[in-house]
């Protein structure tokens, strides 16, 4: 079996009393999409934050690409997209992905090339040399996309990529992260968009502090004898509302 | 070095597409120096009238001629009181055996001193005639000894010399150095506080660290970038201040440059630090009146020696005290950098300290 691109073994994290993640361990083979879903406030963005060194793990270890997190060298290798548009609102779409390339360390000579790339990807070439401040929230969100993708790192951390994007766009999207797992890459994406879920290669579901189902869409469908991702995950839910009320 | 490069291009191209923010860095100093020129050159004049009861003639005469000082001799300190009551007198000056008893209007303060000055002066002017008309009279006694020395009779003269400005040179003068200082300080200090908390709270430096930028990096882009900018708002302050306003520099406008912009590094590192505790825009404004103001006082407009002495130990603690006392120096007296060197060395050490602490901080967004 090939090495985990991702590992997470016995992970404790809390904020002051509350506990988000509790002795929670998480693998991702490579070449694989994986869908992390959770309820809001589950602690997904929490384990993204984990695994990219900005947050630190009370108890437990993170690892990516075989190497122990935080580890600032191997976020050259990781593409970053955060929840939230984090863009540089004066700058134009172009100037920030400038910016960010440089930041990745993409070699120069390659820049430009890049930057044409990833923005024809997110379908936004014809507003690169527009000002983000008048972008809508739906074309922030595709060029948070595109800054992730630039660098062309092994594996792209995705938190929630397709809020408020069109449904072609979406579909454009996810082809492109097809494509991308295609070529090698390891995805990982949170999502709340259930019909999403069927689209990945296996499905985490994140619920009370603990990974409570991991496998392929398929083969939870038989087990749980479901049709979509949706009923599943609120079974899954449900249960474990359940085992809580008996404690 | 390619980020840091980076980085300070894109702190200064958000700078400089922020129209607002550029003119209250180049415009305010330059509007509030101008106002600050009016109003501390103003003739300030005082014109006070004393009332004065059962004083000596000798002495109402003598506080009569002092410059702006008119006094009125009244009969009872009953009616000097009613005038006092109306306004009409600004204090009155009663004698009782040898003792004078002042009691003043005190509405104005400068009246008031003015008041104290006269009476002062008076009675020693008076007390110096009424002793050499004893002296004369001791020497019409004793005609042989000292007669050449009094009747060569001198009357001193006094000579002005001025090592800085010149009769003219007034409060604005003094502070203007130090004012200097204050713009680069408070206009950097905020300005970058406030960039790096947008940075912070819009998310973007959570995405700029996960990049595998340095820390280090960062601080020092943003470094290079406010640099700049304070280099170009000190020329045009000190620039405005030599042709504009006609305020003389005796050292070297360059030197002064050097100062600010040391400064200006410290005052960014303080504002970086600072908006580490700030969770919004206005808590980093309310720094300004626990960090910002306060400099003031301790940066020598008020002279330092005067303060009580735990007082003048939390100037030591503050940048502004050290590029005031520099600043001063090279304004006023023509020092070269070397004669200034020990405030400037302290304000290397501030920002040697203050950007370690930065770099440091950063660890909280990100582990490594
Ligand atoms: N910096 C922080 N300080 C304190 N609590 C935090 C912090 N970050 C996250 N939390 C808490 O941790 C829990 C998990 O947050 P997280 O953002 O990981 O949830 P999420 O699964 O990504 O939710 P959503 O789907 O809404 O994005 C939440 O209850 C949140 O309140
Ligand atoms: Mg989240």
């Amino acid at each position: 079996m090939k090495a985990s691109v991702v590992s997470m073994k016995n992970v404790l994290k809390k904020f002051g009393d509350q506990v988000v993640l509790d002795d929670f361990d998480f693998e991702i083979q490579p070449g694989k999409i994986v869908g992390l879903i959770g309820p809001s406030g589950s602690g997904k963005s929490t384990v993204i934050h984990i695994l990219l060194g900005m947050e630190s793990a009370q108890a437990g270890e993170a690892f990516v690409f075989g190497q122990s997190m935080p580890d600032r060298k191997l976020l050259s290798r990781i593409g970053y997209m955060a929840q939230t548009d984090a863009l540089y609102e004066r700058l134009t779409g172009r100037e920030n992905l400038q910016f960010f390339a440089e930041m990745k360390g993409v070699d120069p000579a390659l820049v430009s090339e890049q930057i044409e790339h990833v923005s024809a990807v997110v379908e936004l070439v014809d507003e690169l040399d527009k000002k983000t401040s008048g972008y809508s929230g739906g074309m922030k969100r595709r060029l948070s996309l595109a800054i992730s993708l630039l660098g062309n790192g092994d594996l792209l951390i995705l938190d929630e990529p397709t809020v408020g994007v069109d449904p072609a766009l979406r579909q454009s999207i996810w082809r492109e992260l097809h494509r991308l797992r295609d070529q090698g890459k390891t995805i990982l994406v949170t999502t709340h968009v259930m019909d999403e879920a069927e689209l990945v290669d296996d499905v985490a579901m994140l619920i009370a502090g603990k990974l409570r189902e991991y496998g392929q869409p398929d083969q939870l469908k038989k087990k749980y004898h479901e049709s979509t991702i949706e009923n599943i995950f609120l079974k899954v839910e449900s249960q474990n509302e359940t085992n809580v009320s008996h404690i | 070095m390619r980020r840091t490069l980076a980085i300070s291009k894109r702190v200064t191209l958000e700078l400089l597409r922020d129209k607002r923010t550029l003119m209250l860095m180049f415009l305010a100093p330059i509007l509030i120096l101008i106002l600050m020129k009016l109003v501390f050159s103003a003739n300030t004049s005082v014109d006070v009238k004393v009332a004065t009861v059962n004083v000596s003639d000798g002495l109402v005469q003598q506080i009569d001629k002092m410059k702006g000082v008119k006094a009125v001799k009244f009969d009872s300190k009953k009616s000097a009181e009613n005038s006092l009551k109306n306004q009409q007198v600004d204090g009155i000056i009663q004698s009782k055996k040898t003792d004078f008893y002042v009691t003043y209007a005190n509405t104005d303060p400068s009246k008031t001193a003015a008041t104290k000055a006269a009476l002062n002066s008076s009675i020693m002017v008076n007390n110096v005639t009424e002793l050499k008309r004893t002296l004369s009279k001791i020497q019409s006694q004793l005609p042989m000894q000292a007669s050449s020395s009094t009747t060569q009779h001198v009357k001193p003269k006094i000579h002005n010399d001025y090592v800085y400005g010149n009769s003219k040179t007034n409060f604005f003068d003094k502070m203007l150095p130090i004012l200097m200082g204050f713009f680069v300080f408070f206009f950097v200090f905020l300005i970058s506080g406030m960039a790096l908390l947008n940075e912070r709270t819009s998310g973007t430096l959570g995405r700029l660290l996960a990049t595998p930028v340095r820390r280090s990096e960062i601080v020092f882009g943003y470094m290079l970038s406010y640099g700049f900018l304070a280099i170009f708002q000190t020329l045009l302050i000190v620039l405005f201040t030599v042709y504009g306003l006609g305020v003389e520099v005796v050292g070297n406008i360059f030197n002064i440059v050097i100062v600010n912009v040391i400064l200006a590094f410290v005052a960014l590192a303080f504002g970086i630090l600072m908006s580490t505790f700030a969770k919004s825009e206005f808590q980093m404004m309310q720094f300004i009146p626990i960090i910002v103001i306060p400099q003031i006082f301790f940066s020598g407009i008020i002279p330092l020696d005067t303060m009580a002495h735990w007082v003048q130990v939390i100037a030591y603690i503050l940048p502004l005290k050290y590029s005031g006392e520099a600043t001063t120096a090279i304004v006023m007296n023509g020092e070269n950098l070397w004669s200034v060197m020990s405030p400037i060395l302290v304000l290397i050490l501030f920002l040697i300290v203050l950007t370690a602490l930065n770099i440091r901080g950063l660890r909280r967004y990100r582990k490594v």
